[in-house]
């Protein structure tokens, strides 16, 4: 019998083919300089520490006191191997009953009990990663588009457009109003779209924002609605670091701004929230999709088949969420330990001058660099991140990956390592910004007549600016 | 302004391709509306629909007791929650993918290698399904699937990804064995509607039929996929329920033997909810040669990872060869016995049943139970087996089975007791449609004998859920 062997490229799929997942972008080289050579306060003291990872760690000694405490929360304890079968084949896309009401408590106690949510809306995900995708199959069609204000969540192109087909457009914030979205920037990305014959069917929020690191306020939250309402498009509204706000401004989330809109279309609304950043369980995959149109719920929920949460890992996430001492008391503990670190983090880069967007939630901070450039262009962004990287040994993620209309932001995150790597990471900036105003007083006079200009900024492959659907700056 | 509601949502969220919208589900409302217990609800629906492995869980949970470090929740394992519940890298954990290529090899003897390297996870084998169609085939495009498949494949490969499925026809003239002609026919016909086929997917052992694929028809459908330069994908998870002779033979068995295949053209999907008996956790897994699949694949499993707990804990079971040897050999064992029991039962009420060594259910042939050979005939007996005899059975048509009157039945989701009430009232069924009925039979028989012959093959043709009606099958064999 005889077998041919053909060329590849006719055997695989137009996705698979393309590059919709996102990861052959040059910010992949930040997390290859970890991989191979990640810091290690004894074994590798000069290595690369990762700030690029939005990861929550610093409450773990309170779960870990919890999990001691509760030993029924488990299929694999002495105490509670007795439910190892009905746990393992229990696979209705329901969800176990527990564990849809513990998810809505929690999110009910993490919004101070303003509103009040319907553990029958609850849909599980694959994360907030399946949560995003399966809502965009639901809402949109193939090459119709969604608007995301910038900068935005680098994993959005790939969980809201890749397999399915759909567009995203940006709405342009800029840091001369703080990155808040306007009414006018809604207008006009909306106005963009339509003249190129794409049609919108949603707006998608991250509130509280990754990466800014800010609240959404009231009013916002209220232009969103009417916008949406008026366009007749969905909102759905990303939520899932919900819990990472410290002090004030506190976190409105669209649930409550709905509470007061009786006569909102409550069918265009959803949620996506995930315990990943929340509770800082990124290997648990518990992902939610909660939407107030019983049709969306009763669609999702058909496709969580893709996604389910493992039962196993249900069972647990019930134990723990509807233990509400410890709920009230991990929330504050850990609202209060992600405000301190963020204000160690502000003070120590304060103090060598360098300042980032105010904000009092998220796992980073959006830092402001834009002195440190040697122009205002994405290729000189790109340049002083590859020199934080390989020189400074930071792995910061830059302001470009986010979609970030201005050069010279870049996120930092703060939550994923100790007090004393932290410290190490402060040192490494500081030295770092002290050698460059050393060698800017140096090159300040003959650089005075190189500068380069602002419109350098639109014409970089990277910047949102060069899609066509955007035509002029406001 | 409100527009309606199908305005608002897409065409996915707006059509029926969840499949759930078939009449089939009513057996299943029928059960949750009336479970069958055996003290507290007696004359309750038995579950008879559902392919679960509930016949092990003993050995599953005297592992479990023994084995604490395994759990992140005991105290001897707790020191490792951190890094359990932050490890978010799609690779998965490392131990996790060896103790599962290592699983799969003992399933298959040790005669064949996977590598670890290969494994990637996916949300069960729905997700595997979904996304390996995502990888291989644009929408629009094609597989050919065998038929009587499982009704989800209907879902899992076309609902999101645009995909087409085009039937295989197989009949029970030869018990329901693929043949090359079958293939060869159903690509034809794909061709002839200006349709691309981009694979064959094989399910062995096979759902509903409880058979396995033999050697020759393995390397059959390889060469036929290589002539075509088209996939094959080879669901594999019921390859574990394997418990009598003949034995099962992996594609991958079949791969190490034919050096002049291509292996870029081969893949295996896998999950542990059959041979383990673990839906809820969720644990599908993509195996492909092709390096670029495996590439895209794991990027595609951010979408249905498997919970890190459950990686850990599974990591660990399956790592205990001691374990997995014991287990595999009286998993097997069990299943044999009780489907024994169970065909035996059917038999001396002369039911028969399709000979398989595999699988969680028999595929039992009622047709001569049925009032005519028709899918409404089938339909009918159906809802009387779930109305009057209270046992949820699935129907050879939700399988797009090319002949009304077979039924799947399952047997390893229940007790012995439970399984010896379901047989009693079978039983009960089989004599009263012989009695009640043989008389009436043998009037209407040679009455409508001339006019059924006639109007067999149409109403076969012209079912709502006959394959047959798919354009792209013109012929019967």
């Amino acid at each position: 019998m005889e077998f041919k062997s053909r060329n590849q490229g006719q055997l695989l799929s137009k996705i698979a083919t393309n590059d919709g997942h996102g990861e052959n972008s040059p910010y992949f080289d930040g997390w290859k300089a970890y991989d191979s050579d990640p810091y290690h306060p004894t074994e590798n003291p000069h290595g690369v520490i990762q700030m690029g990872l939005a990861e929550n760690q610093l409450c773990f000694d309170l779960i870990q006191e919890w999990i001691k405490n509760n030993p029924k929360a488990s299929i694999c304890t002495a105490e509670g191997a007795a439910d190892f079968k009905d746990i393992a084949i229990y696979q209705d896309y329901h969800g176990l009953p527990q564990f849809r009401n513990a998810v809505a408590r929690f999110m009910e106690k993490v919004r101070g009990n303003r509103v009040r949510f319907d553990p029958d809306r609850i849909v599980m995900s694959g994360g907030a990663t399946g949560a995003q995708e399966t809502l965009a199959f639901c809402l949109v069609d193939r090459g119709e588009a969604l608007l995301v204000p910038t900068p935005y969540y680098p994993g959005n192109d790939r969980d809201l457009t890749w397999r399915t087909g759909v567009k995203l457009v940006p709405v342009v914030c800029e840091s001369s109003d703080a990155f808040q979205i306007t009414r006018a920037a809604l207008e006009a990305a909306y106005k963009q779209a339509q003249d190129s014959n794409i049609r919108v069917k949603g707006l998608l929020l991250n509130n509280p924002s990754n990466p800014l690191g800010t609240v959404i306020d009231r009013q916002t939250l209220q232009e969103s609605l009417d916008f949406t309402a008026d366009k007749n498009i969905h909102l759905i509204c990303d939520e899932i670091y919900s819990a990472t706000v410290s002090g004030q401004p506190g976190f409105t989330s669209i649930a409550e701004v709905v509470q007061e809109n009786p006569h909102c279309n409550l069918d265009l609304v959803h949620i996506v929230y995930s315990l990943s950043k929340d509770l800082g369980f990124p290997g648990f995959r518990v992902g939610v999709v909660y939407s107030y149109n019983d049709a969306v719920v009763s669609c999702a929920r058909k496709m969580s088949s893709f996604g389910l949460v493992s039962t196993q890992t249900q069972r647990l996430i019930a134990g723990m969420l509807s233990d509400e001492e410890f709920v009230d008391g991990f929330l504050a503990e850990s609202r209060r330990r992600l405000g301190k670190r963020r204000a160690d983090m502000c003070e120590g880069l304060g103090q060598v001058g360098i300042w980032n967007l105010e904000g009092n939630a998220g796992l980073f901070c959006w830092m402001d660099l834009r002195r440190l450039l040697k122009a205002a262009t994405y290729e000189a962004e790109l340049e002083l991140w590859r020199l934080i990287v390989n020189e400074v040994k930071l792995n910061v993620s830059p302001g470009a990956a986010f979609h970030c209309s201005e050069p010279g932001w870049f996120r930092v995150c703060f939550a994923n390592m100790d007090d004393e790597t932290m410290e190490v990471a402060m040192e490494r900036i500081r030295k770092f910004v002290a050698r460059k105003q050393r060698r800017r007083m140096e090159l300040e006079v003959s650089l005075s007549f190189r500068r380069r200009r602002d419109e350098l900024v639109m014409m970089s492959p990277h910047s949102p600016m060069a899609s066509p659907l955007v035509r002029a700056r406001t | 302004m409100l527009g309606s509601q199908e305005y608002i949502l897409s065409k996915i969220a707006s059509n029926d391709g969840h499949g759930e919208n078939s009449a089939f589900f009513d057996g299943w409302k029928a059960y949750d509306a009336d479970p069958y217990h055996p003290t507290k609800n007696p004359n309750g629906v038995i579950q008879m629909g559902l392919a679960e492995n509930q016949l092990s869980f003993d050995l599953v949970e005297e592992w479990v007791r023994n084995n604490p470090m395994a759990s992140i929740c005991t105290p001897e394992g707790a020191s490792q929650f951190k890094d359990i519940a932050i490890f978010q890298d799609y690779h998965g954990l490392p131990e996790f993918r060896n103790a599962v290529a290592r699983f799969m090899e003992k399933v298959r003897g040790d005669r064949v290698r996977f590598d670890p390297d290969r494994i990637v996870m996916s949300g069960g084998a729905t997700g595997a399904q979904e996304t390996l169609t995502f990888c291989l085939a644009d929408p629009g495009e094609a597989l050919l699937v065998p038929t009587p498949y499982y009704p989800a494949n209907d879902r899992d490969l076309t609902w999101r990804t645009g995909v087409e499925l085009v039937p295989v026809i197989c009949d029970s003239s030869n018990g329901f064995k693929m043949t090359r002609d079958g293939l060869e026919a159903a690509y034809k016909a794909a061709l002839d509607s200006n349709t691309t086929v981009k694979g064959l997917l094989l399910n062995n052992p096979s759902n509903p039929l409880g058979t396995v694929l033999d050697r020759e028809a393995l390397s059959m459908a390889l060469s036929f996929t290589n002539d075509k330069n088209i996939h094959l994908i080879c669901d594999e998870i019921y390859s574990a329920t394997v418990f009598d002779e003949p034995g099962f033979v992996s594609i991958a068995e079949i791969l190490a033997e034919s050096p002049d295949a291509n292996p870029d053209l081969v893949h295996i999907v896998y999950s542990l909810s059959k041979d383990l008996g673990f839906p809820g956790f969720r644990v599908g897994i993509l195996y492909s040669y092709n390096d670029a699949v495996v590439c895209c694949a794991r990027k595609m499993s951010s979408f249905g990872l498997v919970s890190t707990q459950t990686q850990r804990m599974l990591a660990s079971m399956l790592a205990d060869e001691e374990f997995v040897g014991k287990f595999l050999a009286e998993s097997a064992a069990r299943l044999g016995a009780r489907r024994a029991a169970m065909c035996q039962g059917l038999a001396q009420m002369g039911v028969g049943s399709l000979k398989g060594s595999a699988g969680l259910y028999c595929w039992m042939d009622l047709r001569r139970l049925l009032k005519a050979a028709t899918f409404e005939a089938e339909m009918e007996l159906w809802r009387v087996i779930v109305n009057d005899v209270r046992i949820n059975v699935s129907p050879g048509a939700s399988f797009h089975c090319a002949e009304p009157g077979w039924f799947r039945v399952c047997f390893a989701n229940m007790d012995e007791e439970t399984m010896r009430v379901a047989l009693s009232r079978i039983s009960k069924l089989v004599v009263q449609s012989k009695s009640g009925e043989a008389r009436k039979q043998c009037r209407r028989r040679s009455k409508l004998e001339i006019s059924l012959s006639f109007r067999r093959l149409e109403e076969i043709m012209m079912s709502p859920h006959s394959p047959m009606t798919s354009p792209l099958v013109r012929t019967m064999t």
